[in-house]
């Protein structure tokens, strides 16, 4: 039982590394800045996700699996509207190079 | 398994690092600030692999503000020291 | 492993700190400052201070960063200190002594004895008596109570020096932090923070007794998510002069100093606290003072009075 959920820890952790290694990927090549944060935003959140989703088994209580939730759920709603914020800058000010 | 988590919030650290000395250069002042909200989101992974690592309390506390001041910084940024450089209307909402 | 991520981190922290010093525009550095905040946060966990990593991510990526912010936008708008970046020589100079300052704490740290000097166990032993599980609050609230109380009231005299610099005619008015517009997305912002900020700072307090947490972390979580209110234009700035609000300014200091005038008739000394009520004391204690602390902080960003009372 333990090493099923060990084997979920490490899939889900290394598929959460990719996804925030893809989104850095997309930060350093895209062309225009909303491009960049349309990388950031989504694969950072899908990253954070899978980590959370991996950790969740190792969570040693309830109220630690909870917490974990919270991190997670804080962060989703957050990036959403920053993102949206950073946007709304950046399209009134014009798109950068 | 502690230092295969470990080696990833190392690796998220590391692309983290990376994407943020880029956004830190970038031409336009929004644009850096996705450099705050990378580091919310980059920072509070390795925190939460680090604190599963180590066994430590309190870890996801610290990751749990992480997220909350990012947010908080690029809101304090877009607002408060944009008043006086453009005079005009909001973004088409 | 570990020892990678470490110098990995110091590294990282250092390349973010010489990018701020090089930074040409104000505003650029301080955005990098508000990241250096937060990545200096992981740095302090990884030292097993969470209590430490906790006030750095809220005060030094959170309330310096919107501080320095609204300074830079006051110049800006006033135009004065733009056209004078810093010559070679002051750089220089501030390089030699950062220089010096880190060497010589380096010197400092290498050269203690060890085992290092520590009263670590004769705190871990004094725990039991207060009923408190954090010794980060055991020497904050009983041990140094003292210093505790002294750094409250210096938070609340930085204050009336900010307000003190309002106008005759606007003394006890409203400071003005209201953004001119508030895109559709802030406002959304401004809603969904607040509540889950309140939820983590009164976590923050209340774990403080037994986990890391405390006071100065929960005052200012809850002072920012006020801030946001206001910045979006979802309430209004408070009038400086409300008796209420000055009531809240001035509680947590005074029940933190009347608690500690009653240590001399209960418990014989200042700041003592009766055998087994420690821990209710210093939990009431800190709510109060979380509460002062929260709306000394917000109007320390607020700023002086910028409106007519009654305006």
């Amino acid at each position: 039982m333990s090493l099923l959920a060990n084997a979920f820890t490490l899939l889900c952790v290394a598929l959460g590394a990719v996804f925030f290694l893809a989104g850095t990927l997309g930060l350093l090549r895209f062309p225009d800045a909303l491009s960049r944060l349309h990388a950031l935003s989504k694969a950072d959140n899908l990253g954070l996700g899978l980590i959370v989703l991996g950790l969740l088994p190792q969570a040693s209580s309830l109220a630690g699996a909870l917490k974990l939730l919270c991190v997670w759920l804080l962060a989703q709603l957050s990036a959403a509207a920053v993102s949206q914020l950073i946007a709304g800058v950046i399209h009134r000010r014009g798109p950068g190079p | 398994m502690a230092d295969i988590l470990t080696g990833a919030a190392l690796f998220i650290l590391a692309v983290t690092a990376a994407g943020l000395f880029r956004t830190l250069r970038a031409g336009a002042p929004a644009e850096r600030l996705m450099a705050v909200q990378l580091l919310g989101t980059g920072g509070a992974a390795a925190l939460l692999l680090l604190g599963t690592a180590s066994g430590a309390e309190g870890v996801s506390d610290v990751a749990l503000l992480l997220v909350l001041f990012a947010a908080f910084s690029c809101a304090a940024f877009a607002l408060g020291g944009d008043r006086s450089t453009r005079p005009e209307g909001e973004d088409g909402a | 492993m570990t020892l990678l991520l470490d110098l990995a981190l110091a590294a990282w922290l250092l390349a973010l700190a010489m990018h701020i010093g090089r930074a040409g525009e104000d505003r650029n550095a301080i955005i990098a400052f508000i990241a250096f905040g937060l990545l200096l946060g992981l740095g302090w966990v990884r030292v097993s201070a969470p209590d430490v990593a906790l006030t750095e991510v809220a005060i030094g990526g959170g309330g310096t960063g919107i501080l320095l912010l609204r300074a830079e936008a006051h110049l800006r708008k006033r135009r004065v200190g733009l056209a004078r970046p810093m010559s070679g020589a002051g750089k220089a100079v501030a390089a030699l002594v950062c220089g010096a300052v880190t060497l010589g704490l380096a010197v400092a740290v290498l050269t203690l004895p060890n085992p290092a000097p520590s009263l670590a166990p004769a705190s871990a032993a004094a725990l039991e008596g207060t009923g408190l599980g954090n010794p980060v609050t055991a020497v904050l609230l009983a041990y140094r109570a003292l210093d505790t109380v002294l750094e409250k009231v210096v938070v609340v005299l930085a204050l009336i020096g900010v307000w003190s610099l309002a106008p005759d005619a606007f003394w006890g008015g409203a400071p003005a932090l209201r953004s001119a517009m508030a895109p559709a997305s802030l406002t959304y912002l401004a809603r969904l923070l607040p509540p889950f900020g309140v939820v983590i700072g009164i976590y923050m307090f209340w774990a403080g007794a037994d986990a890391p947490g405390g006071t100065f972390q929960a005052g200012m979580v809850l002072a920012a998510m006020w801030l946001l209110v206001i910045l979006a234009g979802l309430r209004p700035e408070p009038e400086t002069g409300r008796l209420a609000l000055r009531l809240l300014l001035v509680g947590g200091p005074a029940i933190f100093l009347l608690i500690g005038f009653l240590g001399f008739a209960i418990a014989g000394g200042f700041l003592a606290y009766p055998e087994g009520a420690a821990k209710p004391l210093i939990i009431g204690m800190e709510a109060a003072l979380a509460v002062s602390l929260a709306v000394t902080l917000a109007l320390l960003v607020a700023g002086p009075a910028r409106k007519a009372p009654g305006s």
